[in-house]
């Protein structure tokens, strides 16, 4: 039993490191939405998981918090945000694909190697827990660095939390104020995020931010 | 006397993988014309084809050297050993201990020099970018197929492909993300190795897409039946390879009464079949890459791989 429950946990986190590593990848802005989704699923089934096998019912609401916030109602506005921005068709270009996707197996492995070595103090499922968000963690900033669009930037910002979740939910004895507080932060940095957009949007005709580098005077040489 | 049905059943196993690798070719021909609405070849064309072939005259370019009349046997031969070596009906043969995952590798990696140094040998434009395009791809797929072999050699505590079955058939596996990941890798490979379509399309002779039959233009007769009949044996030992190390249920142990082993026959030929199958459907729903393109998908099957071997080394240490 023990057995089962290691192994389902570990399906589901290292399902998530494989979704954030897909995520660094994808191109497409709709497929990337999609990925994200997808990813939120998982952290809800993960979370699922883990209340069931610490016993602890609280976390249950975590899942179902992240399975409707982030699974349904994220991705469902920024897809009506990429269409109305009329960019849902638009091919990003990212950075140096085969160097990020190198970076991101390193950032990987130094996350493993960083929890691993930690004491028998704490449990194997916790410690694995960790190991993979803060994999998820590192990959999230990692996309945001190495994107040049504003909505890609905040599905990795996004992507990012549902690391922070999956760390939180992995640690025993977390309140569920402090879940429900973070949920709600999330929520109002994703709308303020979402005017942000319309708002550079109007100004510079572009979600491109590396337009915005141009009025900085960053590349001032250059057309 | 033992002994004897030893090497019985090696030889056996050895003979199997020749005697279907034409079928299974045959089969994924038909399958493929079947879903593209054409009536397609029959099923025992391959047979047919190299029959012609071995019965032609061989025509050698003027500039060829031995190493062009010598290559497709040493490819020939160096495939049919890794093919004979996979565990197909019965683990524990004779030669179990030299079916090592990292062996046929390293086998394989013979093949496909001694093919791309005839590619250049005649000296031809398209024999030299086909050389080109497959050590691209080699240098690509070579390092994701030794991830994989680590992947399943950590699971199973050993490399031997016999050993690895009996693990993967008998042991509690348990539920394994990594395993997934490799089996992923390892299509992805395996779909380059053989040329098969998003990388290379075996029926094209288009100069701009060709990599496989760029390097074998020249060939005729004989040398030909060789090359065309390592690249079937090729595709088989893929096979082989997937249903050994992922899907082993059938197997029977070597020194089995003969019904066992009818069965494990019975298990193994079905598989092949049923792999035979799946492989064109895929190849008819997806388009043909342009050559700029195979890093990105050799790179997420190495990705994957990288990935199963992390995730490995977390579950390893509880």
């Amino acid at each position: 039993m023990q057995l089962l429950e290691f192994d389902v946990a570990h399906l589901l986190a290292g399902g998530m490191v494989v979704l954030s590593l897909l995520l660094l990848y994808q191109d497409r802005i709709t497929a990337t939405l999609n990925v994200f989704a997808l990813q939120a699923i998982v952290l809800s089934l993960a979370v699922a998981w883990q209340a069931y096998a610490q016993g602890a019912m609280h976390l249950m609401v975590t899942a179902g918090i992240a399975l409707v916030m982030k699974g349904i109602v994220i991705p469902t506005a920024l897809h009506r945000i990429v269409r109305r921005l009329n960019i849902h068709r638009e091919i990003e270009q990212v950075i140096g694909g085969g160097p990020t996707m190198l970076t991101g197996l390193g950032l990987i492995a130094l996350s493993i190697m960083l929890v691993m070595p930690v004491g028998g103090s704490v449990s194997a499922l916790a410690r694995e827990d960790l190991a993979f968000a803060l994999a998820v963690i590192l990959l999230g900033l990692l996309m945001m660095i190495t994107r040049r669009n504003a909505v890609t930037q905040i599905i990795g910002f996004m992507s990012l939390e549902n690391g922070l979740v999956l760390a939180a939910t992995g640690a025993k004895g977390m309140p569920l104020v402090v879940e429900i507080s973070v949920a709600f932060s999330i929520l109002i940095a994703f709308s303020v995020f979402g005017i942000f957009i319309f708002r550079i949007r109007e100004r510079f005709d572009t979600v491109d931010l590396s337009a915005m580098d141009r009025f900085r005077g960053e590349r001032a040489g250059q057309p | 006397m033992a002994l004897i049905y030893d090497f019985l059943a090696q030889g056996v196993q050895v003979a199997i993988v020749l005697m279907i690798a034409p079928l299974v070719l045959g089969v994924t021909r038909k399958v493929r014309a079947r879903l593209l609405r054409r009536v397609g070849p029959p099923l025992l064309q391959p047979y047919s084809d190299l029959w012609k072939l071995m019965h032609k005259e061989a025509v050698l370019a003027h500039n060829a050297s031995w190493v062009y009349r010598v290559a497709p046997y040493a490819m020939f031969a160096a495939t049919w050993v890794a093919a004979g070596l996979v565990p197909t009906y019965a683990h524990s043969l004779v030669f179990s201990w030299a079916a090592d995952l990292i062996a046929i590798v390293a086998l394989l990696g013979t093949a496909r020099f001694a093919l791309a140094l005839a590619g250049l040998d005649v000296g031809t434009a398209f024999g030299g970018i086909g050389s080109s395009r497959e050590m691209l791809i080699a240098s690509l797929a070579e390092p994701a197929m030794l991830l994989v072999a680590f992947t399943v050699a950590l699971i199973a505590g050993t490399t031997q492909l016999s050993a690895v079955a009996y693990h993967m058939m008998t042991s509690e596996v348990g539920l394994r993300v990594s395993l997934g990941l490799g089996l992923f890798a390892f299509v992805m490979i395996a779909i380059a190795e053989n040329a098969r379509i998003p990388i290379d399309n075996p029926a094209t002779h288009l100069e701009l897409t060709m990599v496989h039959e760029a390097m074998i233009l020249e060939y005729s007769g004989r040398h030909l039946a060789m090359v065309e009949a390592a690249a079937a044996l090729k595709l088989t030992l893929y096979f082989s390879l997937l249903i050994c190390m992922f899907i082993p249920f059938g197997l029977a142990p070597a020194g089995a009464p003969l019904p066992a082993l009818a069965l494990g026959m019975a298990a193994y030929l079905g598989k092949v079949l049923v792999l035979a199958v799946l492989l064109p459907i895929g190849e008819t729903a997806v388009a043909k890459m342009r050559v700029f393109r195979y890093p990105v998908f050799i790179g997420s099957a190495f990705a994957a791989a990288v990935l199963a071997v992390f995730l490995l080394f977390v579950s390893q240490r509880f």
